[in-house]
């Protein structure tokens, strides 16, 4: 996070920050687990109040950042769901909202999609992987055919956040004449999950659409896998226009990386304080873990990564909201390090806590869900190194 | 810090610095400084380019760009780091004087602004902005390095002057520079911490004997220093008597900062150790790599190394000028420059596969990359160990217990000494 906050930004923080310990303590966010949606939908309409998914929409679209760099900004907001390990999709529905507002929002049914996003009665998700090996990056599982006055989708998108639970799906599919993204309403029985429906598997309204849960890591975030069997979509569905998404594609990667890697260290940084707490309160033979330099050392080196974590996310976030010619090389530094480092440190912290660090009661794990669920989601970190070599040897050869 | 109204703003600044580095200054042969510390120069050429940092120094300091930092009084700038950062941008990719950078601006200098006389100021400070004085720090000594306290070199008063006597060792060109920044020991019925003192002394005079290292890949650069019956009059101390410990700990500080001080031109991307991943992208080519997906990963991994790094230091570097870091701190910018400069150099040696082990000079890129990987460590020792910076993470940023240490409270004279290599 941030060092240095504006004051309208630390209003955002702090505001987030009690609302979260208010509504989301920890034992509410392990209730949660039998919770089919994973959040309420009260939640996530007084989350809506506070700017949670208004931030990356200009005003002109009922918006607005607090700082002019709104994907910052939501890296505050952010950061304190990571460090409370709180529920509701905030990633995706961001990076839809987002889109659709630089869409422009020219249909009507976009305009109210938008609208619904913006003040926390409905929820999105991005449908773009597919089943592996199309989880890989830069893979779409779902393709579009033209036919007649529309387009026809077929394929299958996993692992889809809140997809179950999402009122409005975003779904990128790739075709003859290139990327292309439309806006997929699941139905009446389907999207329901900020009005309190269940996501029933296979029960989406629309024709040739059904949706299947997952079984995840995370306590309190849904994924599932969504199957276009010939959905038939309207031109008027269509974000942007028809073969033109790559650039929204790429934006949404980039942004969705931030807001997800913000999360996970602000999970780092709440496992890490526990552990240092926890070194200075457990006793061995007589001493405090926090007084054995094998102990001190790898509490330094733990720091060093929390530090660079924090360091990476913030450079990022602000490249991307930037539109900076670095942003591509610096989310998938950010994901290649928080990735890795993230989830290493979350380990070193159970090894730290000995058995106690593998327990259901203990808080640990709900840091460590969320760092690894960040890990795997929109490449891995090998996948982003590869494709930082490839952004380097291009430079290169330009120079 | 907000520059003030009657300042340059660092777009002029900025400018100003292009027009005058485009105009004057030749640019870098692409890797001639890479690698670990490489033997690639004889005497005679170690010295012509000693010559020509100190001809580029004075060159800075008449066009008004040298000791950016550094106040005016003194042939400074007296600007802000963001000035010196326009700056460390804008001569990326041109020479200039890297020697001179560490340890001259900083430590040395930069602990001679806090704890020097006027006097030693007016006299050092502007001869080293212009490139008269390049400053070595006499600090390790062949008994102790980390435990750097634990001085034996020792000074005793005379009249109006001090007589030092010791060794001093691993300072890196001390055979063609000019000044020390020297610890010594002026109380030994003082417990380790309370008997030091700071002393600034000429290196070329009798009593000071350099004698150089050979480094095991032939580089000679690294000397020891052995002083014998060495005149320093009083005027030359640093800080109080007995008191140098206070002057060591910021010293330390200074030095920890590394390339984040806004003391010292570090270009752009610039890496500690020399190896940077775009340096990958050449060792893959000439090893006919490029094309491998282990060896893209390795050097994706090198850039993100970088890209972290970076970003690090500029968040170490705010975080402590808006004392939102403790100034301790200043080692998570050291520990994590050691160990990924070290990464780098594995990566660098294991993309060259066997040509690590032997090579034909005209092998291009993966040439030296064995000999960097034999000197691997020395990113992790020089400047402070890597162990050192865990303890002061450990202790003085998180507060964690300090070790048990045997030199406490009692006098320097019966703390226990082991053997020194040299
Ligand atoms: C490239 C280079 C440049 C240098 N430049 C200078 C210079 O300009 N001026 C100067 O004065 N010195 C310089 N040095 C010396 C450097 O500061 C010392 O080598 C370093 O501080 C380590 O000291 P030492 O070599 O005596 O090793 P020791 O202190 O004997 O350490 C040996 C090993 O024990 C570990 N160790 C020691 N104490 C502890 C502890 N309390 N806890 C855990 N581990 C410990 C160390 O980390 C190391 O691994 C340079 C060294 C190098 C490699």
């Amino acid at each position: 996070m941030l060092l240095e906050l504006s004051p309208d930004q630390e209003v955002l923080r702090e505001a987030t920050a009690r609302f979260l310990a208010d509504r989301v303590p920890a034992d509410v966010v392990r209730g949660l687990r039998t919770n089919a949606a994973g959040f309420e939908p009260g939640y996530w309409r007084d989350g809506a109040e506070l700017g949670w998914t208004s931030l990356l929409v200009g005003e002109e679209h009922g918006g607005g950042s607090v700082s002019g760099t709104g994907l910052v900004d939501l890296t505050l907001v952010a950061h304190e769901f990571g460090l409370r390990s709180a529920p509701g999709p905030l990633t995706s529905t961001n990076v839809v909202a987002a889109t659709l507002a630089e869409a422009g929002g020219a249909h009507p049914a976009q305009a109210s999609a938008l609208g619904e996003l913006l003040a926390g009665t409905a929820v999105a998700s991005w449908c773009l992987g597919g089943p592996p090996p199309l989880d890989r990056l830069g893979s779409t599982g779902v393709s579009y055919r033209v036919e007649g006055d529309g387009l026809v989708l077929r394929g299958v998108a996993r692992p889809v956040e809140a997809a179950g639970q999402a009122d409005h799906l975003l779904v990128t599919a790739h075709g003859e004449l290139g990327l292309t993204q439309v806006l997929v309403s699941p139905g009446a029985t389907g999207g329901t999950g900020a009005t309190g429906g269940t996501g029933d598997p296979g029960h989406a309204g629309l024709a040739g659409l059904a949706i299947e849960p997952l079984r995840t890591v995370e306590l309190n975030r849904r994924f599932a896998t969504v199957r276009f069997d010939d959905v038939h979509v309207g031109l008027d569905q269509v974000v942007g226009a028809v073969g033109e998404a790559a650039d929204q594609v790429e934006r949404q990667l980039q942004r969705a990386i931030v807001i997800s890697g913000a999360e996970a260290v602000g999970a780092m940084q709440a496992a890490f304080e526990l552990t240092v707490r926890w070194a200075f309160e457990r006793y061995s033979y007589g001493r405090p873990l926090a007084s054995y330099q094998a102990l001190k050392h790898r509490f330094a080196d733990l720091k060093t990564w929390l530090e660079a974590a924090h360091a990476i996310s913030d450079a990022a976030a602000a490249a991307v909201d930037a539109r900076s010619p670095e942003a591509a090389e610096l989310v998938s530094a950010a994901k290649s390090y928080i990735g890795d480092n993230g989830t290493e440190l979350l380990q070193e912290c159970v090894q730290l806590h000995g058995g106690i660090g593998v327990t259901y009661e203990h808080d640990l794990h709900l840091f460590l869900r969320r760092g690894t669920v960040n890990r795997a989601m929109y490449g891995t970190p090998a996948e982003h190194r590869q494709r930082v070599a490839g952004l380097i040897e291009h430079r290169k050869e330009q120079e | 810090m907000t520059p003030s109204p009657d300042q340059e703003s660092v777009e002029d600044f900025r400018a100003r610095a292009r027009a005058w580095i485009r105009a004057n200054l030749a640019p870098l042969v692409t890797n001639e400084k890479t690698g670990v510390m490489r033997a690639r120069l004889t005497d005679a050429e170690e010295l012509a380019e000693v010559a020509r940092e100190r001809e580029i120094q004075r060159m800075l300091f008449d066009a008004g760009l040298a000791g950016i930092c550094f106040p005016r009084v003194y042939g400074g700038q007296g600007l802000t780091p963001a000035h010196q950062r326009a700056f460390n941008e804008e001569i990326t990719g041109y020479e200039y004087p890297a020697r001179i950078q560490a340890p001259t601006f900083s430590p040395c200098a930069a602990v001679l602004l806090e704890f020097g006389t006027d006097e030693q100021k007016l006299r050092h400070l502007p001869a080293i902005l212009r490139g008269d004085e390049i400053w070595m720090q006499f600090l390790s000594e062949p008994s102790s390095g980390s435990d750097v306290a634990g001085v034996l070199t020792s000074a005793v008063r005379d009249g109006d002057d001090w007589i030092l006597n010791g060794s001093k060792i691993w300072t890196t060109g001390a055979w063609w520079s000019d000044w020390a920044l020297c610890l010594a020991r002026t109380n030994w019925d003082a417990p380790k911490h309370r008997g030091l003192t700071v002393f600034i002394l000429p290196i070329r005079q009798d009593g000071v004997d350099v004698q150089r290292i050979e480094m095991l890949n032939g580089n000679k650069e690294f000397c020891q220093e052995f002083l014998t019956d060495v005149r320093v009059p009083d005027s030359d101390r640093v800080g109080e008597v007995d008191d140098g410990w206070t002057v060591g700990t910021r010293w330390m500080f200074h030095e920890r900062m590394l390339h984040n001080s806004p003391f010292v031109t570090v270009p752009a991307g610039w890496s500690y150790g020399g190896v940077d991943a775009t340096f990958l992208v050449d060792v893959a080519r000439d090893a006919g790599r490029l094309d491998d997906p282990r060896t893209r990963e390795l050097i994706g991994e090198g850039r993100v190394i970088d890209l972290v790094r970076e970003a690090l230091q500029g968040r170490i570097g705010r975080g402590i000028a808006s004392r939102r870091m403790p100034d301790q701190s200043a080692a998570i910018g050291r520990l994590f420059a050691g160990l990924s400069s070290t990464r780098v150099t594995s990566m660098a040696f294991e993309i060259a596969g066997s040509a690590g082990a032997a090579w034909a000079s005209d092998d291009g890129s993966v040439a030296e990359c064995g000999n960097d990987f034999l000197l691997r460590q020395t990113t992790c020792i020089g400047g402070g160990t890597t162990e050192i910076a865990r303890n002061v993470i450990s202790e003085r940023v998180l507060g964690m217990p300090r070790e048990v240490a045997m030199d406490r409270d009692r006098a320097f004279r019966d703390v226990p000494r082991g053997g020194s290599g040299r």
